[in-house]
């Protein structure tokens, strides 16, 4: 539609723009907006649609998980694991030094981004028995088995990455601890996820 | 040729402006004169069909629409919110009950002036299904904002049965299903006035259509009710269907079944196209800027041309 | 025009590209040296115009296939998602379907341009064979297309269309349902026709590169007909041809932002926001505004000729007004090309397209009364003007003198333009002043 080269030339032939060459660039100008703005659309209709959006936000019942039990919920696509854990697969958590840890930092959602990945910064808020997390291996997005691999945590089958009863990466490839979403109890046995 | 094109052309583009005007201006008056002689030339036809026997199929429908003032309409368009939350009553409280609006969600109303709470509360008025849960069981629950607008019958047997055999059609589209021909030249002008409103001016022509006593010789089969506005027969199967004060206005508009169409019309042309005021907004922008270009490529293509007789 | 290059690469690495995969130079020979007419008028910028709506038709409808979901119980469903949820989706719709419409606009006064000025006339005829390919396969594509949203005139328009082929007998029935997968329109059509539209555009765009490639062969025409003599008769394709199709393309593009925005279902029917229902038929089917002429000859034909029923005679008429076209260039008898300069085909010209929108306002009006026969007569006039008019004309009309060369008349107007601005050949001769 435009023509570039006639307007290279005319901008090369004079230093000091005259009233042809803003002519020329001008529209050159409005060519080149015209279609950034049209292309716009074009990639943001690949965004989540509303839709998608809309259902950003679960509630979960878990009044029937008992100490030692999980549930997976379904979020965004990706499953959360949901565990009440056992006493002492909190106390095995809270017994790593924070320097043995692959990854320090937290990965909480509900916490700032440079909180440290102690068992507290990875529990639910006041209620440490709980944790809430997306099952993702952080290495390339398979899901992990529970109460599985060399920490009595997570295992995850595709590429070996260990996790902690606190879902922090121990050993192998994946480089972080499994992310904590955003989420809240709503009540004493409803989790509001998003 | 070239004069045929170029006048083709730029009529589009000259008009495009000028439509505001016309919308308010000219346009109305014109075509109130035209209707009234379409009408008074409908009011006939059922009679002379009924002395001829059956010589010719009736036009449908008998009476034009009235075309009508709407806050949506022309380059400018845009929502009337109280009056959409007005009309959204109306349908909760009157069509609802036969109608669906199966593209509807409820997270849509926020359009309508309702905050993520409210909108919340009015979907929790409503009940749909889920499940199944852990045991495999279905169950209801209070609606929530992701939800779309469950229908009143589970499926078309039911509600045909509920109703006489008719199955009360979906509401999500049918400010753009439903449109009375506009006919030559009329369409012609509607380009240059924007008239995009047959839909509405249609619904609004049909619920305040009842209520007249049919003429002589029209047969009406049982269980359809005359309406003169009707867009494919002379009576349908929907009875009227709303009432002076059926409705409680809490804002203090006026509780007329006049009020009620308006409002109830303008609500369903919001529901069949919610983003129609972000579609003529991002029009203007686009129109003014396309105009601009076309002027500085007009003197481009003046100064490339400037030395070369052609 | 083909043969000789002019250009040069201007660094190391356009001269290394060009001794390996001449590209840059197959592009500046074809879009900027490629010599054009300097008396082209903007009847003669459709072709530009026609090339940015195929482009904004593919990208349009690869977005928009990202999104539909092409089965009978969803269809409907996701087109009014895109309408709704998606982002831009309105936008991208109303363009898509908008487009269709306006690629219809710009076809039909790129081909009335090509029958005014004689286009399809030796050394043109393969040029103009595949610019009718292309539109055949534009109606192909165009009426896939519409079937695919499944509203009630989707779904009649499609069953209407593939009852065509019943008329044939004996094989008609079983091309039927193989082509819908069934024995009514249904779920497997659907799927089809949404791969063939997909595929459809992608053959059209293909053809358009021999269109091009043809038509760089010969080059163009130009409004008085005689052939470039010298290079003083041309100009250069960039910048005059690229800057005045620039121009003719937004001014286009801004009548179809017009609709997009203001008036997007204008071209279309409101039946086909209502879902399909194949237990109930709208009242009046009506195909979309631009097979109005042809859908009024399918239905001129309500007497059997012969032993021709009258079912198979309709179909055969309207596959006829178009094969007909394939023909034209030997048709047409005439050794002047342009009609500028014969004074009596000039009226038989407007004449002509005076009929065809007559068949449009046909096509749309319901089939009794007097309509029927109206069309019958336009559908004879339209083959008259094919088959009586344009071998007859030529041989009977005495044309106006042709100037020498395209410069003779570029100047030769330019005198009469400075005296008196005399009107005698102000129709026919080429625009003047943007």
């Amino acid at each position: 539609m435009s023509d570039r080269k006639g307007y290279a030339v005319s901008v090369n032939e004079s230093a000091d723009p005259n009233r042809r060459d803003f002519l020329y660039i001008a529209t050159g100008a409005f060519g080149a907006v015209g279609a950034a703005a049209v292309a716009w659309p074009f990639i943001d209709q690949m965004n989540p649609d509303a839709a998608t959006l809309a259902l950003a936000s679960i509630d979960v019942d878990v009044s029937q998980v008992a100490e030692g039990q999980s549930i997976t919920a379904k979020w965004r696509g990706k499953p959360i694991f949901i565990r009440q854990r056992t006493q002492q697969e909190i106390d095995e958590a809270r017994s790593v030094d924070l320097s043995e840890l692959k990854d320090p930092m937290a990965r909480n959602a509900n916490l700032p981004g440079d909180a440290d990945a102690t068992d507290v910064n990875r529990a639910a808020t006041d209620k440490e028995a709980w944790l809430v997390m997306v099952g993702v291996c952080t290495h390339l997005g398979c899901i992990p088995l529970g109460q599985a691999g060399d920490y009595d945590g997570y295992f995850c089958p595709c590429h070996g990455s260990h996790y902690d009863t606190a879902g922090r990466i121990r050993t192998g490839p994946a480089p972080e601890n499994m992310a904590i979403p955003p989420f809240s109890f709503s009540d004493d046995t409803t989790i509001t996820i998003g | 040729m070239k004069k045929t094109l170029s006048a083709i052309l730029a009529a589009g583009i000259a008009f495009a402006p000028l439509a505001a005007f016309a919308q308010d201006g000219q346009g109305p008056n014109e075509n109130t004169a035209q209707e009234e002689e379409v009408a008074a030339e409908n009011a006939d036809a059922p009679e002379e069909e009924a002395e001829e026997g059956h010589a010719e199929t009736p036009h449908y429908p008998l009476r034009r629409p009235e075309e009508m003032n709407w806050s949506f309409a022309g380059p400018f368009g845009h929502w009337d919110v109280g009056q959409l939350q007005r009309g959204y009553k109306v349908y909760r409280e009157v069509c609802a009950a036969c109608h669906s609006m199966n593209f509807v969600a409820f997270r849509n109303l926020e359009d309508l002036g309702y905050s993520e709470e409210q909108v919340s509360t009015l979907a929790a008025e409503f009940t749909v299904q889920d499940g199944p849960d852990s045991s495999g069981e279905m169950f209801d629950r209070p609606a929530t904002g992701s939800d779309y607008f469950p229908a009143p019958y589970p499926n078309p047997e039911a509600a045909a049965a509920a109703n006489n055999g008719a199955v009360p059609p979906d509401l999500s589209l049918i400010a753009k299903a439903r449109a009375v021909e506009r006919g030559f030249p009329t369409f012609v002008f509607d380009i240059f006035t924007q008239y995009s409103e047959a839909g509405p001016d249609y619904l609004h022509a049909l619920l305040t259509g009842y209520g007249e006593e049919p003429p002589e010789g029209t047969e009406l089969m049982s269980g359809t009710y005359y309406n003169p506005y009707f867009i494919s027969s002379s009576a349908l199967a929907m009875p009227q269907p709303i009432y002076e004060d059926q409705v409680e206005y809490p804002d203090g508009a006026p509780q007329t079944v006049e009020q009620y169409s308006r409002d109830v019309t303008a609500f369903l042309m919001w529901a069949a196209e919610p983003h129609l005021t972000e579609r003529k907004a991002t029009g203007f922008v686009t129109m003014i800027f396309l105009i601009a270009f076309a002027v500085l490529m007009f003197f481009v293509k003046r100064r490339v041309w400037a030395g070369t007789p052609h | 025009m083909s043969g000789h290059s002019s250009y040069v690469p201007s660094n190391g690495i356009m001269r290394w590209l060009d001794a390996r995969l001449p590209l840059p130079r197959m592009v500046y020979d074809s879009f900027v040296a490629y010599p054009v007419p300097r008396n082209l008028n903007y009847a003669y910028t459709f072709g530009g115009i026609l090339a940015i709506f195929l482009t904004i038709q593919i990208l349009t409808g690869i977005v928009l296939a990202m999104h539909y979901a092409a089965a009978s119980s969803l269809a409907f469903e996701s087109v009014e998602k895109i309408m709704r949820d998606v982002n831009w989706g309105w936008l991208l719709r109303y363009m898509h379907a908008n487009g269709a419409s306006f690629f219809f606009v710009a076809v039909y006064l790129h081909i009335a341009r090509g029958l005014y000025y004689g286009s399809y006339k030796a050394p043109r005829e393969v040029l103009w064979i595949l610019g009718v390919v292309i539109f055949l396969l534009m109606m192909a594509t165009a009426f896939m297309g519409y079937v695919l949203p499944w509203g009630q005139m989707s779904f009649w328009g499609a069953t209407v269309i593939t009852g065509f082929f019943t008329a044939f007998p004996l094989i008609g029935e079983p091309i039927q349902t193989l082509l819908l997968g069934g024995f009514s329109v249904d779920n497997p059509t659907l799927n089809r026709f949404f791969s063939l539209h997909y595929l459809l555009p992608f053959m059209i765009a293909g053809v358009v590169i021999l269109h091009v490639w043809a038509l760089h062969v010969t080059g163009q025409t130009n409004p008085t007909g005689v052939e470039v003599k010298s290079s003083k008769d041309t100009v250069p394709f960039t910048p005059h041809a690229t800057v005045k199709d620039g121009l003719a393309m937004i001014v286009f593009l801004a009548v179809f932002a017009y609709f997009v925005f203001y008036l997007p279902n204008y071209l279309g029917h409101p039946d086909n926001y209502i879902e399909a229902n194949p237990l109930a038929t709208p009242s009046h089917i009506v195909p979309e505004w631009y097979f109005l002429p042809f859908y009024a000859m399918l239905r001129a034909i309500t007497f059997n000729i012969g032993p021709i029923d009258s079912k198979l005679g309709g179909v055969l008429v309207m596959f006829g007004s178009i094969i007909i076209l394939f023909f034209l260039p030997w048709l047409d008898t005439s050794r002047v090309r342009s009609t500028a300069f014969r004074p009596l085909y000039k009226v038989f010209f407007w004449i002509f397209v005076a009929d065809c929108i007559f068949l449009g306002w046909l096509g749309a009006k319901p089939a009794e009364g007097i309509y029927p026969t109206l069309a019958l007569l336009g559908t004879i006039y339209y083959f008259a003007h094919f088959l009586i008019v344009l071998p007859v004309l030529g041989l009977v009309e005495t044309p106006k003198k042709l100037p020498n060369s395209i410069t003779e008349a570029v100047l030769g107007k330019q005198k009469s333009e400075s005296g008196a601005g005399s009107p005698a050949g102000a129709a026919a001769s080429p625009e003047t002043k943007g």
